[in-house]
C-alpha cells in the first residue's frame, strides 16, 4: 500500500516537472539566443546554451542599427512607458469612482447600466476601430501618445469598474451608513472611509491595467506613427523582415516582457487576483 | 448579505437631500457617456459603415444594404477565417481546460513547491502575445530540414526522431482536405494552425489552471470528509462532488477562452501574419488588412460586425444570467 501510494507520488511529480518544461522552454530559448555573442549566433546552435554571455543582442535590439537607418525598441520602450504611466493612474481613479456609487450608491437602473458597461469589455475592438481612427483624428490626438492613453483609458473603464465594484462590495454598508448619519457626504465617505481600505484594489487595478496596456497591440499599431509608436509595435516592426538575426528579435522580446514579468514576480499574488475578477464574480 | 439589507435605508435617506441622489450619478456619468460614444455609437457607426459602399479611401456613405456581408461570405479569405476560427476555438479550448483542470487537480494532492510550479505555469499570461508570437515563431520556424533544421525540427533531429520533422506554422497543408461544392476553402484543419494553437494554449492554459485551483480550494473540505466517511473512494469524491462543482468555473472558463479565440488578432500577426496560403488567418486579422491596408472600409466593417456579433452570441446571454442571479 505505502509503495502503491509512493509511485502515485512520484507520477504527480513527474507529470507536474514534465508540464513546468513545456512552459519554461521558451523561456529558455530566449536565454539562450539573447545572450549569444553575434559571431556564435546559428540556427543550427539555437539550443545551446550561450558562452561566453554578451550583451550585444540586447544593445543592437534597443539602438536599432541607425547606419542601416533600422529602429531599435528603445523609443518604443519610452513610449510605451509615458503611454502606460498616466493611462494606469487615470483608470484606477475612475474606477474607482464607478465602483463606488455601483456598490454603495445605487440607484434605479444602475444594475442594468453596469452591465451595459461591463459589455465594453468583450468586444472585439475591430468592431470600434474606424470611427475611433476617426474620432482621434477629428480632436488631433490621433497618432499621439495623448490618444493611445485616451484609448486605453476608456476601453479599460468596464475592467477597473468592475474589479472596484467587487471589491467595495466586500466593504460592509455598516461602515458607509455610519458614516452618514454622522453628517458625512458621498466625497467625505469616499474619503475617510472606503479609500483607506482600498489599497489591496488599487494595486490589482494597476497591476491588470499596466500589463494590459503595456501588452496591448491591436490599438498600439493603428493609432500610432513611427512617432509614437509603443514597444509592442517596435519588436513586431523588428520580426517583420528588418532583423533577420533571431538573436537580436529574442533578446527585443525580453525587453519588451521585462517590466510585466518584473510586476509578476514582484506582485504574483495581486495579479492572480486581478485575473480572477475577470473571469469571476465578486 | 449585508450589503442588500443595509440599502434600502440609505435609499430612503437620500430622498431627503435630493443632491445626494445626484452627486453619484454625476460622478459616474463621464464613464458612462465615453462607453455610450465608444462602445455603442461607434458599433453603430460600424454597422452603419459596413452597409455602404466605402470601399475605397474616400468615405462614400451610399447604401448598400448587406451586400458586403453577401461578398465577404463568398470570399476565400473569409471562409477560411471562419474555417480556422472553428478549428482555433475548439482545440484550444479543449486544450485549456483538459490542461487546466489537470494541472489543477496534480496541485491540489499538498505538493511540495506549489507556489513555485503555480508561477511557472502562470507566468505566459503576464506576456504581450506580441513576445509569445515572436517567441514561438522561432520554436516553429522548420529551417532547411532534414539537411539544416532548426527550432523544434532541430531538437527532434538531435533526439533522432528525423522521421517527424515537419513544416509546422509554414505548412500549408489542410487536412484531409476535402472541399464541399458550395465552399472556396478546403475542410478542415489547416495543419499550420495546431502549432499556433500550442502557443495559445501555453499562454492561457496557466490561467484556466488558476480558476480550477480556486475552484478545487473552495469546495468544503468537510464535504469530502464527509464522503470519505460514507466510503467513497477518491475517484468517486472526484466524479461525483468536485467535478459537478466545478462546473461553472468551467462555463466561466470556455467564456473567456472562447471570447479570446473569437478576437485573436496579436498571436497571429507575430507568427505567420495569416500565412501560409490563409492557413492560419483569422477574422480579426482579416479585417486590419482590408481596412488599413486594402481601404476596404465597408467590406472590413462587415468582417468586424461578424466578430461582434460571434461574441455577443457568446458573451450576452452569460451577462444576463449574471444579472438575473445578483437580483
Amino acid at each position: 500500500m505505502i509503495r502503491r501510494l509512493t509511485l502515485t507520488r512520484a507520477l504527480v511529480y513527474g507529470v507536474l516537472l514534465a508540464f513546468a518544461i513545456y512552459y519554461l522552454f521558451p523561456l529558455y530559448l530566449v536565454f539562450a539566443t539573447s545572450f549569444k555573442r553575434f559571431a556564435d549566433v546559428s540556427l543550427s546552435t539555437m539550443w545551446d546554451w550561450p558562452s561566453p554571455i554578451s550583451l550585444e543582442s540586447f544593445a543592437q535590439a534597443w539602438n536599432g542599427r541607425p547606419e542601416a537607418n533600422i529602429r531599435g525598441i528603445g523609443d518604443g520602450f519610452l513610449n510605451s512607458v509615458r503611454m502606460v504611466v498616466p493611462a494606469t493612474v487615470i483608470s484606477c481613479i475612475l474606477g474607482s469612482l464607478n465602483g463606488y456609487v455601483l456598490s454603495k450608491w445605487r440607484f434605479r437602473g444602475s444594475e442594468t447600466l453596469f452591465t451595459l458597461i461591463l459589455f465594453g469589455m468583450f468586444i472585439p475592438y475591430q468592431s470600434i476601430l474606424i470611427p475611433l481612427v476617426r474620432f482621434l483624428q477629428s480632436i488631433q490626438l490621433y497618432a499621439t501618445i495623448s490618444g493611445l492613453v485616451l484609448v486605453h483609458v476608456v476601453y479599460g473603464i468596464p475592467i477597473t469598474t468592475l474589479i472596484f465594484r467587487n471589491y467595495y462590495a466586500g466593504v460592509p454598508n455598516e461602515l458607509v451608513e455610519a458614516a452618514r448619519i454622522d453628517g458625512a457626504n458621498f466625497f467625505r465617505i469616499y474619503r475617510s472611509v472606503l479609500l483607506p481600505l482600498s489599497i489591496p484594489g488599487f494595486v490589482v487595478v494597476a497591476i491588470w491595467q499596466f500589463t494590459q496596456i503595456w501588452n496591448e497591440y491591436l490599438f498600439a499599431v493603428v493609432i500610432s506613427s513611427t512617432r509614437a509608436q509603443p514597444a509592442t509595435v517596435a519588436l513586431q516592426n523588428m520580426g517583420g523582415g528588418q532583423f533577420t538575426e533571431y538573436n537580436v528579435q529574442m533578446a527585443g522580446a525580453l525587453i519588451v516582457a521585462a517590466p510585466t514579468l518584473l510586476v509578476y514576480v514582484l506582485l504574483g499574488r495581486y495579479f492572480l487576483r486581478g485575473l480572477l475578477a475577470g473571469a469571476m464574480k465578486g | 448579505m449585508a450589503r442588500t439589507t443595509a440599502l434600502p435605508r440609505i435609499r430612503a435617506a437620500s430622498r431627503r437631500w435630493d443632491w445626494e441622489r445626484i452627486i453619484p450619478i454625476l460622478m459616474i456619468s463621464p464613464s458612462i457617456i465615453a462607453i455610450a460614444i465608444f462602445v455603442y455609437g461607434f458599433i453603430g457607426w460600424t454597422g452603419y459603415v459596413s452597409m455602404t459602399k466605402w470601399n475605397t479611401l474616400l468615405p462614400d456613405y451610399t447604401w448598400v444594404g448587406l451586400e458586403n456581408y453577401r461578398r465577404i461570405f463568398q470570399d476565400v479569405r473569409f471562409q477560411a477565417d471562419i474555417r480556422n476560427t472553428v478549428v482555433f476555438t475548439v482545440v484550444f479550448i479543449a486544450g485549456c481546460l483538459a490542461l487546466g483542470l489537470t494541472l489543477a487537480i496534480l496541485l491540489d494532492q499538498r505538493i511540495r513547491g506549489e507556489n513555485t510550479l503555480r508561477s511557472i505555469y502562470l507566468f505566459p499570461m503576464a506576456l504581450s502575445l506580441i513576445v509569445t508570437g515572436t517567441i514561438w515563431r522561432w520554436i516553429f520556424f522548420p529551417g532547411n530540414y532534414p539537411a539544416d533544421p532548426s527550432g523544434i525540427n532541430l531538437i527532434l533531429a538531435k533526439v533522432g526522431l528525423e522521421g517527424l520533422q515537419w513544416g509546422w506554422i509554414t505548412d500549408p497543408t489542410i487536412w484531409p482536405g476535402s472541399r464541399p461544392e458550395w465552399l472556396k476553402v478546403k475542410l478542415l484543419v489547416p495543419l499550420a494552425l495546431l502549432p499556433m494553437t500550442l502557443a495559445a494554449i501555453w499562454q492561457m492554459s496557466g490561467f484556466t489552471m488558476a480558476m480550477y485551483l480556486a475552484g478545487l480550494r473552495g469546495i468544503p473540505d468537510e464535504l469530502k470528509e464527509a464522503a470519505r466517511v460514507d466510503g467513497a473512494s477518491e475517484w468517486q469524491i472526484f466524479r461525483l462532488i468536485e467535478l459537478p462543482l466545478l462546473r461553472p468555473i468551467t462555463l466561466s472558463a470556455v467564456i473567456i477562452l472562447g471570447h479570446f479565440s473569437l478576437k485573436v488578432f496579436d498571436l497571429v500577426m507575430a507568427m505567420t501574419g495569416g500565412g501560409p496560403a490563409f492557413a492560419t488567418d483569422m477574422p480579426g486579422v482579416n479585417m486590419y488588412y482590408t481596412v488599413f491596408q486594402g481601404n476596404a472600409f465597408a467590406k472590413g466593417s462587415a468582417i468586424a460586425m461578424i466578430m461582434l456579433i460571434l461574441v455577443a452570441l457568446l458573451i450576452v446571454p452569460y451577462l444576463y444570467s449574471n444579472r438575473q442571479e445578483e437580483m
